[in-house]
């Protein structure tokens, strides 16, 4: 009885128009072909452990390479008897998340003034140092995983606020407010991010006076940020007209000017509605970054480039992209998830 | 008695389009006027004028001794002072209902969140939603939501309180306990401007009613003679079809 009825659900899922069972099938046909092969590269035939190229002779996938190199495409050049520091500042990182999960909502607003007003400072110092006898680690031996972070980190928490004013500008009844705002979104949305990063690494030092140095990195992170800004001011000016103008009338009838009336109650609305697209524009940034590559700097996919034209490493570069796009997936998926969660938790209407 | 609110030949166009013309009008502390007239007569921009949601053009408009002109402290000053009920409720989804009361007397008036709090619960039981306190507007019913409005706006501790069609979103059995509120507080003795088309409540609470029509004020009375001895046809014409 029980069996027929999960029969006739199946029958009704799957196969219930003759449309439906073609793509049921091709569907299935598709992963019957691709799926053996492809857990047996990465997983079965694979060789994990070995020291260098030689030691794969099982003719699956050869992770040697990545775990020989994980520590340079984790950390990039920095120096090996350093890296405790990077260590460090991520672990602080995940102590303040660990401990803002299960805090009150007093501990935890101390926790966010911590993140967002101490903590970039620490770790900016941590990574650079210069003092308290920390040796200097020059920006050009940054890479890797931690330059993606850095690099990403920064420019999504600097491209938020800015593409938050930028639209609120773009929709200002101050003309000068306005019409710079229309131009900034407008030229950078319209010049693709590598030429822009070629101008911030290469063209822009030209332009500044002789003998005053902005850092490469720093250069680079306000080049993102300003294009990434410029996308999502726009992002946040769809959410800011979805806002119905009973919402401006209610703030100013209560005495609420401009800046309280969006800062209470315009934006937290806006925001809410396109927490998707300011997802969507987040994990783009962050899979923009190798494309810091034209101005040398080796972000977790310039190492393993750099890695699979070492002449001891030669031919690995499938097993280095797969990697690189498993780190990838990883935190874009988590990016995704973590904004669903938003999403539901800021739910507030039945 | 003193006037608090003071419209002197005021107009205002939208575009090429004249809502108002030359409209006078004065109302007095503890006054409460009803105002009413068919759709699209210019009620709901006359009394936006009044905490300059609306600018008008030409003409003087003056509450509590100050006149409304382009001066932001003073408008900010008289949207303090005088608090607005809407017909669409305008609350604010995404806070709760007790944080759509404290937000302004908080961050405008600068009180204490405890203060806040306090005055808040004051008057959510007063529309008696003091239970609902915690929810959020989309929780709550038509009628539930009009009186967290009422009660949002009476948290700034206004002078003056304006009404634009209050119950004309509500289903009808939730007409009359948002009216009961306003009743309320007419009682209480609150300068009240109410655009509505609830006669009823005219005729209980009002000192007097003003007829609008294409953005004219074409009929001024005290409540009683207003029902009884309408002049102007288009009042008579207006008041034959909805009583
Ligand atoms: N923001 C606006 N822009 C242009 N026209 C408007 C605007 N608001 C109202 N109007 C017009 O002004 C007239 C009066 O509107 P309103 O004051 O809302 O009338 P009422 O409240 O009496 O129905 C209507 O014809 C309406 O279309
Ligand atoms: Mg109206």
């Amino acid at each position: 009885m029980m069996k027929n009825l999960n029969l006739l659900w199946f029958k009704e899922k799957f196969f219930s128009t003759p449309l439906n069972a073609f793509l049921t099938i091709s569907i299935i046909y598709l992963g019957f072909i691709t799926i053996p092969p492809l857990a047996n590269w990465i997983f079965f035939d694979a060789t994990f452990i070995g020291s260098k190229k030689s030691d794969c002779v099982s003719g699956g996938a050869c992770w040697v390479f990545v775990n020989v190199w994980f520590e340079r495409f984790i950390y990039g050049l920095y120096p090996a008897e350093e890296i405790w520091r990077i260590n460090l500042a991520f672990g602080i990182l995940a102590a303040s998340i660990l401990v803002y999960n299960f805090a009150n909502q007093k501990i935890r607003k101390y926790i966010l003034i911590f993140l967002f007003g101490v903590f970039p400072f620490i770790s900016l110092f941590l990574f650079h140092g210069g003092a308290l006898g920390l040796p200097v680690v020059d920006t050009r031996e940054w890479g890797g995983l931690f330059l993606t972070l850095v690099i990403s980190v920064f420019a999504i928490i600097f491209c938020f606020p800015l593409g938050i004013i930028l639209a609120m500008g773009r929709r200002s009844t101050l003309p000068v407010f306005k019409y710079f705002s229309i131009g900034f979104i407008e030229f950078w949305r319209g010049v693709p991010l590598i030429t822009v990063l070629f101008m911030a690494g290469v063209m822009f030092p030209l332009f500044l006076p002789a003998g005053s140095n902005l850092d490469k990195l720093i250069r680079v992170i306000i080049a993102i940020t300003l294009f990434e800004a410029a996308y999502m001011a726009e992002v946040v000016r769809g959410g800011l007209q979805a806002i119905t103008r009973g919402q401006y009338d209610a703030a100013k009838s209560l005495g609420m000017g401009y800046w309280k009336s969006h800062f209470f109650i315009i934006l937290p609305q806006a925001l809410k509605i396109v927490i998707p697209g300011i997802t969507n524009t987040f994990i783009a940034l962050f899979k923009d970054t190798p494309l810091v590559f034209v101005v040398g700097l080796l972000e977790i996919l310039g190492m393993i480039n750099l890695a699979k034209t070492n002449p001891n490493w030669l031919g690995l570069a499938t097993e280095g992209y797969v990697f690189a796009a498993f780190v990838y997936w990883a935190f874009c998926f988590w990016m995704s998830r973590y904004s669903l969660k938003l999403e539901n938790r800021l739910k507030t209407s039945n | 008695m003193e006037k608090i609110i003071e419209l002197k030949k005021v107009n205002k166009w939208f575009g090429k389009f004249q809502v108002l013309k030359d409209i006078n009008l004065s109302v007095s502390t503890k006054e409460k006027i009803v105002i009413c007239g068919p759709s699209g007569s210019g009620k709901s921009t006359l009394i936006r004028c009044i905490n300059r949601l609306e600018e008008h053009q030409q003409g003087e408009i003056i509450v509590d001794g100050i006149k409304l002109d382009g001066n932001t402290k003073n408008i900010d000053k008289i949207r303090s002072e005088v608090g607005m009920v809407f017909q669409q409720f305008n609350l604010f989804p995404h806070l709760s209902i007790i944080d759509n009361c404290t937000l302004a007397p908080m961050w405008v008036k600068k009180k204490s969140k405890k203060e806040c709090e306090t005055l808040a619960k004051e008057y959510l039981e007063k529309v008696q939603i003091l239970d609902q306190g915690n929810k959020f507007p989309g929780q709550l019913s038509g009628g539930q939501q009009q009186r967290a409005a009422i009660a949002r706006a009476l948290c700034m501790e206004p002078k003056i309180m304006l009404f634009d069609e209050p119950t004309s979103a509500l289903d009808p059995e939730m007409i009359k306990e948002v009216l009961d509120v306003m009743v309320d507080l007419a009682k209480g003795g609150m300068t009240m401007c109410v655009v509505t088309h609830e006669m009823g409540f005219a005729k209980e609470v009002a000192d007097r009613v003003i007829f609008m029509d294409e953005g004219n004020i074409v009929e001024e009375k005290n409540t009683k003679e207003f029902f009884e001895n309408p002049e102007n046809d288009r009042t008579k014409l207006f008041l034959s079809q909805i009583l």
